[in-house]
Formats: C-alpha cells, structure tokens, sequence
C-alpha cells in the first residue's frame, strides 16, 4: 500500500515472520511506522499481536525478513523504545511508590544501587515526566493501592522517562472503565503528537482510539496487513485476511463492529 | 527509685567470650538478613525462604554426625536447595503456582532427612533443638569468621544487584525488555537467599529464620515506601531484635530463638499498628 514517506522510519519490517512451537505465527509482514504515527495493532486473541511486539523489542527472533528499529538491527534493551508489557495489575501489598516505578525506567538496567548524587537529576525528571501523565496527585503513593487507570498512566511515564522514539504498549486500556479508556487514549495520541514520538498501542477493541489513528495493523490468519483504518477495517480486507466471510457493521454513533470473526486457539498468547 | 544498674548488667554481658561472639554474629547476621529479606519480602518469595531454612535441618544434622561443622553443613545444603528451587522453574512459577507442590515437596523431604541424620547420631537430641530453635552458646571464633565472610559477600552481591533486582521484582516483563537477565538475577537472587538463610538459621535456628529474615523487612516496609530507606531501615530492626533478643536471653536464661522471634512480632505488629491508625502515611 503506497503511503507517503515521512524521511524517518521508525519502525520498518520486510518479509518478517516468527516461528512458535513450529508452526508459523505470521509471516510476509511488511510495515513502516514514520515518526510521530499513532498505530493500532488489532487482530483476534492468539493471532500473535504481543508477539510482534517482543519481536521489536527484541525478545522473540523472527524466522525470516527483516525487522530495524531507526535504521538499526532490533537489539534487547534499546533505550529509544518504550515498552509497556500486557499486565495484571500490582500486587496490593507491594510497598513501592509510584515515583520508583517511573525512576526505574530511567536508570532500573543499571548494576549497583541509586548513590545520593545524581539523585536531584534523576528525580527532577521523574517528576517531570510523571507531572507530563498526570500523576503528581499520587505519584507518591505505593503502587498497589492505587486504581487501575492511576497505575497505568505511572506505567507511561515509566515507559515515557528515558524519551523513546517508539512506545509499545501492549493493552493499556484492557480493564479500563469507558471514562478512563477515554482518558488515556487522549494523553496517549497527546504524547504521540507533542513528542514525535511513535505509538503502537495493542487493543482487542479499536473503537476508543478509532478516530486517533493514522494507521491500524490488523494481525490475522497468520499474516498481517496494515494501512488507514478505513482501508483496513473492511468487508473485504477483513474477509481476506481471514479467508472467511467477515462483516464490518458501521454503528450509528460511529463505532465499528467487526462480526463474525473466528478467535484462533491461543497457545502462545497471553503468558501470565 | 531503685536503681537497675545498667552498666554493670553490659558490663556482665561482655564478660564472657561466647557472648561476645553470640553478639559480633548476632551482628553480623543481622546485617545481612535485613537486607536480604527486604528484597525477600519485596518479591513475595517467603516460601521459598521458608523451605530453605528446613533445607539447612539435614545439613547441620549430617553436618554434626559426620563431625563437620554444623554452620558449614547449613551453608552447603541451603546453597544447594537454592539450586534445586531455582531448577524447579522461573521466577514465577516459585513463587506462585509451582511452589506449593515443587517446594512443598523439597521441604517436607528436607526434614524428614533432617530427622533421619538426628536419629542416626545417638544422643543428639540437645543438638536438634539447638538446630531447630537457635543458641547463642558455642559459637566460635572460627564460626565468626566464617559468617563474617559469607555476610560481606551475600552483602556484595546484593549492592550489585540492587537495581535491577528492584527492576525485576517489581516489573518483570519491562526489566526484561530493557535488557535486564530477569532468569539469571532470579537464581543468583535465591543463592543470595540460601547464604542469608544459613546464616540466620544459626542464631534463631532453622525454624525460626523468620525472625530475621521476614519480620524486620515486612516491619520497614510497613513504615516507608522510599526503598533506600526502607532497607536501612529493615537492617536496624533486625539488628535491634538481634540484640535485645540475645541480652534478655541471656539475663533470663530463656531460649533465644523464642526472645528475637517474640520482639519481631512485636515490632512488626506495631508497625502495622502505626500503618492502621494513620501515624505513618502510605
């Protein structure tokens, strides 16, 4: 699909595709992600859209094509991407601040132990990042106490602090109530826009970031296609990818309805 | 006002070498089990603790029959046990789901072998419960040492470790993703463990390492959500037990593993009591 090129491709993939317990997750899939984009991964439970993300990140090989990150071969700990794992949420009892969550995607990969200098530094910018999510009210509160949505925006400025290039969030708005979905969507596509900042953001429902996204990359009967919602949450792409008859039902507030789309059976999916 | 001559009392204290050494272990073990148990705690891996310290029964047992050293024989099998839990599967699954069967297992076998090596040495029953619930008398110059060298080195690795065993406990699947070896911390983790649990389990006994082990670290984190202090401060709760713990012993003629396990419970209870009524916030 020929979109146009901003000079910097964040993210590219050719002829990528990733093998599990022998047998082939995807593959064929081609994807350039231009600074700045607000992308969708979307695709039934199991179709291997975490794995895509491990596969960026470095921790999941591909078994064919090629997969660069700002130009470069994917590498495991790359500071330029911001990662944020699929989650249940903080054991209650776990004794920690927000402000040590965030500080830890700072400086967390580093041997030894935080030394009293270079402190005030390191703190100015968590400060600074978790003020940027809108967290300062309870920043510096343990974890597992606070709710849901208040976790997931310390988790951003944790993904946030070290000023990635790409962010990975991998279904920051699953268990989400509507008020809050709708909330961190909004700083979500506010950093995406404001830092340059490249989002791809795994949903099982597109519908509260719909009007957001440039693109969507819709995982999918072992292949994947990408391009403009538009163009790709159709009849007919749908159908296609899937190799069954898929409908696209257009609701009148707007929101799309995918029906009659087969969940693939999940056994690499979702590792708790 | 009757004068209870304080000084006089320390002063007694420090009279007799074997309380000196029960004091400079005391000490020492303190040190480390404070600052090992807080990232024990931290990462909801008690259990695995726990089975470690019965893991250390045989070893001080067969230790004794075959005429080795008992603190040696500890060190060995706690090391090993740490081995064989960190074999049993990753770090979740010793901590949640696998631990039940797979380190309840290793635990039950542990003291039944503990119980075989003290039946098989005749007349070891004084030692059992020395084993089993801590003493303070007979601890050598060379034991000292010993524990010393341990101490500083679990210690070591644990300042090494530090940040990205903070990273890992708390936020597995990110740490890894920024090139933390969340598998190999989780294991050097447990060897750390079983070297804090050998040492702890020779002033409180196998039984109750938690006194040293758990209590102090859940008491801190009850006071502070800030890590660095918090782990200062599980140090000086463990060092305070340790030592309150061994002077009242001593004056009482009381075991000591009852006394260091009593004032921890009381210490954590009242940290939690703090916590509830709104005198510490977070």
């Amino acid at each position: 699909m020929a979109l146009p090129q901003r000079a910097t491709a964040v993210l590219t993939l050719r002829d990528a595709g990733v093998r599990l317990g022998g047998r082939w997750i995807w593959r064929d899939v081609d994807l350039d992600v231009p600074a700045g984009e607000f992308v969708a991964i979307l695709g039934p439970n199991g179709a291997g859209k975490s794995t895509l993300l491990k596969a960026i990140l470095g921790l999941q090989p591909l078994a064919e094509g090629r997969l660069t990150v700002l130009g470069s071969p994917v590498r495991r700990g790359d500071r330029t991407i911001g990662y944020l794992p699929q989650r249940r949420s903080f054991d209650s009892d776990l004794r920690i601040r927000g402000l040590d969550l965030v500080r830890l995607g700072l400086d967390g990969a580093r041997w030894g132990f935080p030394l009293p200098f270079g402190n005030a530094e390191a703190m100015r910018q968590v400060h600074a990042v978790v003020e940027r999510v809108g967290a300062s009210a309870y920043a510096h509160r343990p974890i597992g106490e606070l709710s849901g949505g208040e976790q997931q925006r310390l988790l951003i400025a944790e993904a946030l602090i070290a000023q990635p290039r790409l962010l990975l969030l991998d279904e920051p708005l699953e268990s989400l109530d509507i008020s809050n979905q709708r909330a961190i969507s909004a700083l979500v596509l506010d950093i995406c826009r404001d830092r340059d900042v490249a989002v791809l953001l795994v949903a099982h429902d597109v519908n509260p970031i719909l009007s957001y996204l440039d693109r969507v990359v819709y995982v999918a009967g072992g292949h994947a296609v990408s391009g403009p919602p538009s163009e790709v949450i159709t009849t007919e792409t749908l159908s296609r990818l899937y190799g069954v008859p898929i409908e696209v039902l257009h609701a009148s507030d707007g929101r799309l309805v995918v029906v009659g789309q087969p969940e693939v059976a999940s056994f690499h999916g979702h590792e708790h | 006002m009757p004068a209870v001559d304080v000084w006089g009392q320390l002063q007694q204290l420090f009279a007799y070498h074997f309380m000196v050494n029960a004091l400079l272990a005391g000490t020492i073990v303190a040190v480390s089990a404070g600052t090992i148990g807080w990232f024990m705690v931290l990462r909801g891996q008690s259990f695995a603790g726990h089975t470690l310290s019965q893991v250390g029964f045989p070893g001080a047992a067969g230790a004794a029959l075959v005429g080795v050293n008992p603190g040696l024989g500890l060190l060995v099998f706690c090391v090993a046990g740490a081995l064989g839990i960190a074999a049993l599967g990753d770090r979740r699954s010793v901590e949640r789901r696998f631990e039940a069967a797979g380190i309840g297992s290793i635990l039950a076998f542990a003291l039944a072998l503990g119980f075989l090596f003290a039946r098989l040495y005749q007349g070891f029953v004084g030692g059992v419960q020395a084993i089993l619930f801590g003493t303070f008398l007979g601890i050598s110059d060379a034991q000292v040492e010993v524990l010393l060298a341990s101490s500083v080195v679990a210690v070591l690795m644990i300042g090494v470790l530090a940040r990205p065993l903070l990273f890992a406990s708390v936020d597995p699947d990110t740490a890894a993703a920024r090139g933390v070896p969340v598998r190999v911390l989780s294991v050097a983790f447990l060897l750390v463990l079983g070297v804090g649990v050998a040492e702890a389990a020779q002033i409180t006994g196998t039984l109750l390492v938690f006194a040293l082990l758990v209590a102090p670290a859940a008491t801190a984190q009850q006071l502070t959500v800030r890590p660095s202090l918090s782990v200062a401060l599980s140090v000086l709760v463990a060092l305070l037990v340790t030592w309150v713990g061994l002077a009242v012993a001593f004056w009482s003629g009381l075991p000591v593993g009852f006394w260091v396990t009593t004032i921890a419970f009381a210490l954590y209870l009242g940290a939690r009591g703090l916590r509830a009524s709104g005198v510490v916030r977070g």
